[in-house]
């Protein structure tokens, strides 16, 4: 195959929604339960007259994202206003931050490594693990605009448009990748993987619909750079690489120039369409915003103070597992891959520190049982609580079971099942079943003694045939059930059977 | 009832704090003289009558009932209209906000009626602050109450008129880049530009956010004294205004005269100046000698740059500042139906004054791509370095003296066709913005011709008291501040 030099790059535009408020106002970060244009005020609707305020929390916020991905933090940030006239922006400017003139921005000169072995979806059969680097280029921080709401679903259909202020000046960051991906899954990998950064950092719920956005741009054999927007979903970034390389791939073959331009996704048709309004070269006249001083953030004992305020990151608590624990790379992957699941195991672990075997019981039995519902479950994207399904308690019981009282796998999982259905905790099953081991000596004694009694040509047998001893087990195990305990049995049995050789 | 009119806001409070006067007595005199005698003048744009007599009568009712009053207990305010006050109209002079009525107070409004003062109406201005002469008023020109053929000053010429004419006796205006100076220098009363970051611009419908301030107008110094202390200080509303700073204090003759100040002259500004102009500022020179000041001429540095530098900053700030008024959320009343927004942007905005659309068109160059570094740029880095400048002046000097305006007040349409000889005009005043440094125009006597000549002193950041303590002596030797205009 011929070297297509693929080489794409991403915007991604993520809401800050764990902040309370607004970026430069008292209004609430939460717009998504409030009546149109009800949660404004004057500053965030630009009245004539208001004044930015600056959320000091976004900036720490938008600091713990940059440590994360590896960005410098500079000495000191400012804003920067962009001007253009658009409905859905208040001011007709947005407060942004800007690095053509000097560094403004939070962060900047990021990388981060996108290992195929550490994506959430990794068990692909015969993807080869490899590393990547991706050059982060900048992260900034700025307000989002409103929304334009049209009644009909076709835009065109309209002959008006409403407009929503609820979510302008909502705090978003928006992180500048260089072109350094070079495959449509590596994209994937590196999306999956920030947005469990976001929500280790606590910084923002991208399970809220339009938290997180994406612009991708897409060049092939060192051609023009194609910007998409417009895509609303992760899902739809791979698709719409993938329908953007063929386009090009398709454009090249029959010698036709691939143009620089913008093109929008279109959700429903699954295709890119060239957006003409955009093909002048825009003009966004960007200046220092005047009514927010530059803020000394405080160098190295900043970027301290924000690092011990933030939560362990994926890649610290893989680390952690592989080489403290000592998970397999596999189990390991499968818990950091997951803060909401990583949590529940460190919950468990408080209950029975036992990190190996319960790793086991999440990993193998509980995930399993959640995904077979996930697939029955009709009402798809309905987050399942672990938790609430089975308590970190009753799972740290299960694991304890096995490990301290010898119960058996076989049954263990039966009682498993019983207790992730009724969400009764495993101990009292196990009790309640009578399916605790017989660990009395005096008890297998009696059955060995009866067994040899049924079968008294075992003895002579055993004289020649070591094979005896494991064969009467298999008859005591048969009778009671498996809950004998083996090592004592066998020991019991050795010992009779001796006794019985003079 | 004339005597009413000329007394001093100090003095007025007094009396009405000892219940020598009524507040309601006191704002209806000032509402009648307003309803006698403002449609020469056109000062206001808009009353708030009404309602001044409710505050009055409130502020009575307090004094009846021996509850505390404010210090600004029953004085009637003029608010330049630029400024929001909760509920009245906020029209900047404009055809574009004719009918946008503010839903909330700016700070310095909200602190004036913490302190019992009353809003008495908003005050004629240039469109959006952009001019000097108060005649870009979508609302009629400003007329000088000394001589009616001749222009207010601007751009806050609606409240330094009607300070001047005894129409209140304080007023609000904003300094961009001279905005309350020379207006206050053309009608002969007391005008300060506060120190950048000393008063709170919530509220303040923005023209260039890096140089204006709120300030006050006054007719003399002390009860200059009184509005600026009570719009002063910190501000959550405004991440710009930066630290708190003692009050300002009306010190007396001698404990002025023991701090000896160093009071340096630009010569070389002055000497470009009217004839008159010139002869003014040696006679408040001499005064300054008399108390055994220090005084020495000195040069101004890159003053030929200044100018330049000014336009490109406010004219940059100012068309990004104006690119909100689209009529989609406020505004007038303007059918959208048929338009496609782009087109809808065009026909709503084109109520713009000329001289407004000349700044956004000049903004909107100096800040287009290829030319940010040419000219904003530029002009940011002259800024840095006349503020090192002054600094280096301000090692050696208390204070700096030079006009106000290098000219005497001009004929109403007499420059109005001549903006760069307009622009060109604003040299002394637009260093103090600039710089961000406190400036005052006293006033300092009359041409030949009976026109008001006002003459500047400049200060160090946040020391105001200097110029309280310089303005404090002036004044008692030259009385000018009691001089009235007749109309």
């Amino acid at each position: 195959m011929f070297k297509e030099n693929l080489k794409i790059g991403l915007e991604i535009h993520c809401q800050l929604t764990n902040l309370n408020t607004k970026l430069f106002c008292n209004c609430l970060s939460n717009y998504r339960n409030s009546l149109p244009n009800d949660n404004t005020c004057p500053i965030c609707l630009g009245l004539p007259g208001t004044l930015p305020l600056l959320n000091k929390r976004a900036v720490d916020f938008a600091s713990m994202v940059c440590i994360a991905l590896n960005c410098k933090i500079p000495e000191k940030i400012s804003f920067y206003r962009k001007n253009y006239f658009y409905p859905d922006l208040p001011k007709n400017f947005q407060i942004t931050q800007y690095n053509s003139y000097e560094i403004s921005s939070i962060g900047y000169e990021g990388h981060f490594s996108i290992d195929d072995d550490s994506g959430a979806f990794t068990q692909m059969a015969n993807s080869k693990p490899s590393k990547s680097q991706i050059r982060i280029s900048r992260i900034q921080l700025e307000e989002d605009p409103g929304k334009i709401v049209y009644e009909d679903e076709k835009t065109s259909a309209n002959t008006y448009s409403l407009i929503d202020y609820n979510r302008a000046g909502v705090a978003l960051i928006e992180i500048v990748t260089e072109p350094d991906f070079s495959s449509s899954h590596d994209v994937r990998i590196f999306l999956n993987d920030l947005i469990n950064i976001f929500e280790y950092l606590g910084v923002c719920d991208p399970s809220l619909e339009g938290s997180i956005r994406c612009d991708v741009n897409v060049s092939l054999r060192g051609g023009k750079k194609v910007e998409i927007k417009n895509i609303s979903s992760f899902k739809d970034v791979e698709k719409s690489i993938n329908y953007e390389v063929t386009r090009q791939r398709t454009m090249i073959m029959h010698d036709m120039e691939v143009q620089a331009e913008t093109r929008h996704w279109d959700e429903k048709r699954k295709i890119t369409i060239s957006s003409r309004s955009k093909e002048e070269e825009e003009e966004y006249r960007y200046f220092p915003e005047p009514d927010i001083p530059v803020i000394l953030l405080g160098g190295q004992s900043f970027v301290s103070s924000i690092r011990s305020q933030m939560h362990e990151l994926p890649n610290e608590r893989l680390q952690r597992y592989k080489e403290q624990m000592g998970l397999s790379t596999h189990t390991a992957n499968i818990l950091a891959n997951s803060k909401k699941i990583s949590d529940y195991f460190e919950e468990s672990l408080k209950h029975y520190n036992s990190p190996i075997e319960i790793s086991n019981w999440i990993v193998n039995e509980l995930l399993s049982k959640i995904n077979e519902m996930e697939k029955s479950d009709a009402s798809k994207g309905v987050v399942i609580d672990l938790a609430a399904k089975m308590s970190p308690a009753m799972i740290a019981n299960m694991a304890k079971l096995v490990s301290e009282k010898g119960l058996n796998r076989n049954m263990a999982r039966e009682i498993f099942a019983k207790s992730f259905q009724s969400g009764e905790d495993p101990y009292y099953i196990v009790k309640s079943m009578n399916v605790e081991k017989i660990s009395d000596s005096e008890e297998i004694l009696s059955l060995i003694t009866e067994t040899l009694e049924i079968q008294p040509t075992l003895i002579d047998q055993s004289k020649t045939n070591p094979n005896v001893v494991n064969f009467i087990l298999g008859l005591i195990m048969k009778k009671t059930r498996g809950r004998t305990n083996p090592q004592l049995a066998i020991k019991l049995i050795q010992d009779v059977l001796s006794s019985k050789k003079n | 009832m004339t005597n009413l009119l000329e007394l001093p806001a100090h003095v007025v409070i007094g009396k009405i704090k000892g219940n020598d006067l009524k507040a309601v007595e006191y704002v209806s005199v000032l509402i009648q003289r307003i309803k006698d005698i403002d449609y020469k003048i056109n000062s206001f744009i808009s009353t708030n009558f009404e309602n001044a007599i409710k505050q009055a009568k409130i502020v009575d009712k307090k004094i009846q009932s021996g509850e505390s009053v404010g210090m600004l207990a029953g004085i009637p305010i003029g608010i330049k209209d630029n400024i929001s006050v909760k509920g009245l109209r906020n029209t900047c002079a404009s055809q574009m906000l004719r009918d946008y009525e503010s839903p909330y107070n700016a700070t310095v409004v909200t602190n004036i009626e913490f302190q019992d003062g009353i809003v008495m109406g908003k005050t004629n201005m240039d469109e959006f602050g952009m001019g000097n002469t108060s005649e870009y008023s979508s609302f009629g020109p400003v007329k000088n109450p000394w001589n009616s053929e001749y222009v207010a000053g601007g751009s806050s010429g609606g409240s330094a008129a009607a300070v001047s004419s005894l129409q209140v006796p304080l007023a609000l205006g904003s300094d961009t880049g001279g905005s309350i100076r020379c207006p206050s220098s053309f009608c002969s009363v007391v005008g300060l530009k506060p120190s950048y970051g000393r008063v709170s611009r919530s509220g303040l419908i923005s023209y260039s956010n890096s140089l204006e301030q709120i300030g006050p107008v006054a007719r003399n110094i002390t009860d200059l004294a009184l509005l600026f202390n009570t719009i002063e200080g910190t501000d959550a509303f405004d991440n710009t205004t930066a630290c708190s700073h003692k009050k300002s204090v009306i010190n007396s003759l001698d404990q002025i005269t023991s701090k000896g100040y160093q009071i340096g002259i630009f010569s070389n500004l002055t000497e470009n100046s009217d004839i008159q102009v010139q002869s003014k500022l040696m006679e408040m020179i001499k005064v300054f000698e008399r108390h055994q000041f220090v005084l020495e001429n000195i040069d101004l540095r890159l003053k030929e740059f200044a100018v330049a530098a000014y336009y490109i900053i406010a004219t940059a700030e100012a068309s990004s500042n104006l690119s909100r008024f689209d009529n989609v959320r406020y505004g007038y009343p303007s059918n959208p139906e048929g338009f496609e927004w782009n087109r809808y942007y065009e026909k709503s905005r084109s109520l713009f004054g000329d001289e407004v659309k000349r700044r956004i068109l000049l903004g909107s160059f100096v800040l287009s791509a290829g030319y940010f570094g040419k000219y904003y740029a530029k002009a940011q880095a002259f800024r840095n370095m006349l503020r090192t400048e002054f600094e280096r002046l301000f090692k050696k000097y208390d204070v700096l003296i030079l006009p106000t305006m290098p000219i005497l007040p001009i004929k109403l349409g007499e420059k109005i066709s001549n903006p760069v000889q307009l622009y060109n005009f604003d040299l002394f005043t637009i260093l103090a913005n600039l710089t961000g440094l406190p400036a005052i125009t006293l006033p300092a006597g009359f041409s030949d011709t009976g026109l008001p000549i006002g003459i500047q002193i400049m200060a160090n950041s946040f020391e105001e008291q200097k110029l309280f303590d310089l303005a404090v002596l002036f004044e008692d030797e030259s009385k000018f501040t009691e001089r009235t205009p007749t109309i």
